[in-house]
């Protein structure tokens, strides 16, 4: 039993593929024929068998290669993963958090034993068994949060709470969609949301912010984000946007299906105990045209929402120079039918 | 004044003031005009328990009247960076109810904002005036180099050539706006420069 | 009782009478498991069942945040409030089952802070036995100014000072011993922070003398708990939900609404987390405002109410719940 991960690149020759079993778990954000901006925050509860929220934190066929590619990434640059000194207690309780939701959910995969402060942790995917004390970092090969983020799906966040407001006070962002955490450390909430368009007129980061600092313990909460990226590329930094930004160039009629992927940011946030911080973990789901039309109430709605999509937000989600090739792609799949509501395929 | 931009461009304020036992003034150029402005304001003896650091610039000027105002001690530096040790040294040594005064160049605010960030003031709690130059300290997003001193739009990175978009996406931890590479995705794409940060 | 948190099923397990008019309750989990970690400076809402009505107070967590075996709040006996206190003194003994919320912080430390400078007086020492001990464990730098009327109701001195030693000073106002407040907050440290936490004119004091003394706002924290007041009844009228209560002598705004079966959201029943905060839409008399949430002009305004600490009087009130 058990996952079996998959042995695959999100670089230079791009392996990367959805088994059947992914593409149906894949968490398609759109629910109607449309998009805009909402606070689409909702609690953060277990979901049906199956599906990515089976687990509070996923763990998929994507596992052992998106940590090589994290490790790949630090290794070129390790900006990626900073902490400012007051974090390292919210470190621990990032820590405690992964260790314990991926034992509960994948018990074949990963053991967490505790004698007190005496840790054990098995991760066998990655072949990794250490004992450490919890809370002394002598006792890690890294500083707590880096240590279990080179174990942990997703890109993390941590927010330190005061002042009403929350502060990007330590990360692990290495699958970003463009932002970057060296630049952004340190600024708060409003501060680090600043280059998105329009939502600020809508105060929607308003009332987020009031809704997020009032997370408590023992009650996440999640949202979905999407954007597109050209090849299963994770590190789509603005660091290299140098180097992937010649990418969108090189999309054709005859590629879409094979190059355009809609990626999808499971976004969860939870209070963590002992620094009163917030985690906010983004998960990041990569699927191509070719996988994601197999569904063809997907197909159909995807159209219809990039076709309809307003120009200052295709245009912050860089998907403007390829978005007339792929809407005509799209097109074809589309018969005009209805969708039925919801994200779930048909 | 900047035109609509975004939140987290910095917003500068109007010198005044505050409550405190100490108060330390950092200013440039034109920003001792700002200090001259809130000496007109300040009760009798406010600049008994006040330190000016002064950085004049080229034509030298303004110095004579900060020195009138009798601070308890005055600096005057040829640089920032010839300035930062004393400040840094001030800052390590100095108490609760130290008041900070930044004014003149965006670039001096922010650099003079970055060693009291570092020496634990909160940033929310510094007033700051912004006189003189627009001209910008940018973070080229791609090599990590900061080119000082940057007014136009695109420039260049000092350190690895990249032609890149200044934005309004700003960061006081780095003291700088961030440089993103404006023709990426086509390098042969090259948009005409213009002289906009003065 | 809905919102705001996630509950805790807990057995007393022990009560431990302090002083004169302290008692510690200790509370275990009744499935034997783990409490949540906290962070000093937390606190946990305990709901009592007194008869037919159900009380629900604020209680500051004083043990160590690092032991989740079991949470300990202290209760300062007020003969003259609103009866929560009396009914935990009197009724609540070891075994007795309770439910209790998960902890929130609102008093939290700021961790940037380069020392920590806190100042307490009376009962308002329970947040600070656990923010101490966090720090502690830690090697934070902090120190601690105690004031309490004598030593005898100076709860739990004697083991902060077996503690922490010299880094606890204790005051007492019996011997006419006071804090030399502004040159202790003179000759601290540039990055310290301040945390107070005492009867209302001790925190007003402090946050006066640290303004006037140059302090930014951001470095003065306070825990502000307004216990609800009793006073006259008054009745209100909920459009909503359609309903109109009477709001009795001894019973806050909000938990008469909670009595006729409507839960507005509440993390702190005491005028500071700003989650009940309800509309007002229609109203002929005037409020007693007891909050530290709304501003004064919001006050002034006559819009808007936390029900969880103030009160009306008049003719007639319709909120919007």
């Amino acid at each position: 039993m058990g996952i079996t991960f998959r042995k695959e690149t999100f670089r230079d020759d791009f392996t990367f593929r959805n088994s059947p079993e992914h593409i149906r778990r894949f968490p398609f954000p759109f629910h109607e024929d449309s998009y805009m901006y909402a606070v689409n925050i909702e609690p953060h509860v277990v979901g049906p068998k199956g599906s990515v929220l089976e687990n509070l934190i996923d763990v998929d066929e994507h596992y052992v290669a998106e940590m090589q590619d994290r490790a790949l990434v630090l290794a070129e640059d390790p900006l990626r993963c900073q902490s400012l000194p007051h974090m390292t207690l919210a470190g621990w309780d990032l820590l405690e958090l992964l260790m314990e939701q991926q034992a509960l959910g994948y018990p074949e995969h990963f053991t967490l034993a505790r004698d007190g402060d005496r840790w054990r942790w098995i991760n066998r995917p990655l072949g990794i068994d250490d004992t450490f004390t919890f809370g002394d970092v002598s006792t890690l090969p890294y500083g707590p949060m880096e240590y279990i983020t080179r174990q942990s799906q997703g890109d993390f966040c941590i927010l330190d709470q005061r002042d009403g407001n929350l502060w990007m006070d330590a990360g692990m962002v290495t699958t970003q969609a463009d932002w970057s955490l060296d630049f952004d450390i340190g600024m708060n909430f409003f501060e680090w949301h600043a280059p998105v368009p329009l939502a600020h007129e809508k105060g929607i980061f308003t009332r987020a912010l009031k809704f997020l600092t009032n997370i408590q313990q023992g009650k996440p909460a999640r949202r979905l984000n999407w954007t597109m990226t050209i090849n299963p590329r994770l590190d789509t930094s603005p660091e290299n946007y140098h180097k992937w930004g010649p990418d969108r160039t090189t999309v054709t009629p005859e590629n879409v299906g094979e190059k355009v992927h809609l990626r999808v940011e499971l976004q969860s946030f939870w209070r963590l105990p002992r620094s009163n911080g917030i985690v906010f973990p983004i998960r990041c789901y990569l699927i191509k045209m070719d996988e994601l039309v197999t569904q063809p109430k997907w197909a159909r709605r995807l159209h219809r929402v990039i076709r309809d999509l307003p120009e200052e937000l295709a245009n912050y989600k860089g998907l403007t120079r390829y978005r007339p090739t792929l809407v005509e792609w799209l097109s074809k799949l589309d018969d005009g039918s209805p969708t039925s509501p919801g994200f779930g395929p048909d | 004044m900047a035109a609509k931009s975004i939140i987290s461009r910095p917003v500068y304020g109007t010198l005044s003031p505050q409550p405190g036992k100490h108060h330390l003034f950092v200013a440039d150029a034109e920003g001792a005009l700002a200090i001259s402005d809130l000496a007109a304001k300040a009760p009798a003896g406010f600049f008994r328990d006040a330190h000016i650091i002064f950085i004049p610039g080229r034509d030298g000027k303004h110095v004579a009247a900060l020195e009138a105002l009798n601070p308890v001690q005055f600096h005057q530096g040829p640089s920032f960076a010839s300035a930062l040790p004393r400040l840094k040294q001030t800052l390590a040594n100095a108490h609760m109810g130290l008041r900070l005064y930044l004014a003149g160049t965006e670039g001096l605010i922010g650099q003079a904002m970055q060693a009291a960030l570092e020496a634990g003031i909160d940033h929310t709690s510094i007033q700051t005036e912004h006189r003189g130059s627009l001209a910008r300290r940018v973070q080229c997003v791609h090599c990590k180099g900061i080119t000082e001193n940057v007014t136009t739009q695109p420039a260049t990175c000092s350190h690895c050539g990249l032609l890149l978009l200044v934005r309004d996406h700003y960061s006081r931890r780095l003291a700088a706006f961030q440089g993103v590479c404006i023709n990426a995705e086509d390098r042969s794409e090259i948009p005409p420069t213009e002289e906009i940060f003065r | 009782m809905s919102t705001g948190t996630t509950k805790l099923d807990v057995v007393v397990s022990d009560v431990v009478p302090v002083n004169e008019l302290v008692t510690r309750f200790h509370f275990r989990r009744r499935d034997g498991a783990l409490l949540p970690t906290f962070s000093g400076g937390a606190h946990v809402v305990a709901e009592m069942r007194d008869g037919e009505r159900t009380r629900l107070n604020p209680y500051s967590l004083m043990g160590s945040p690092l032991d989740t075996r079991e949470y300990t709040i202290s209760v300062r006996r007020d003969d003259a409030g609103r009866g929560g206190s009396l009914f935990m003194h009197r009724h609540v003994r070891p075994g007795a089952e309770m439910v209790i919320s998960y902890p929130v912080n609102l008093f939290s430390l700021d961790l940037r802070a380069r020392k920590h400078l806190m100042l307490a007086g009376g009962i308002g020492i329970t947040p600070f036995m656990a923010q101490t001990a966090q720090l502690a464990a830690e090697g934070g730098n902090f120190e601690l100014h105690y004031t309490c009327r004598t030593a005898s109701l100076g709860t739990y001195a004697d083991v902060l000072r077996e503690r922490y030693d010299r880094r606890v000073r204790l005051y007492h106002d019996d011997r006419d011993e006071r804090i030399e407040l502004d040159r202790l907050l003179s000759s601290q440290p540039l990055g310290t922070h301040l945390y107070v936490c005492g009867p209302s004119g001790m925190i007003d004091w402090v946050r006066d003398r640290a303004a006037a003394l140059g302090w930014p706002a951001e470095t003065v924290h306070f825990e502000h708990f307004a216990a609800p007041q009793p006073g006259a009844p008054f009745d209100v009228t909920l459009a909503v939900s359609g309903k109109t209560i009477r709001v009795d002598e001894q019973q806050s705004l909000l938990e008469a609404i909670e009595a006729a079966g409507v839960d507005p959201p509440y993390l702190c029943r005491g005028g500071v987390c700003g989650q009940c905060e309800t509309n007002v839409i229609a109203h002929d008399g005037k409020f007693i405002h007891n909050d530290h949430w709304l501003s004064e002009e919001e006050h002034r305004s006559c819009r808007k109410i936390m029900p969880c600490v103030s009160r009306f009087e008049g003719r007639s009130l319709v909120l919007e719940r």
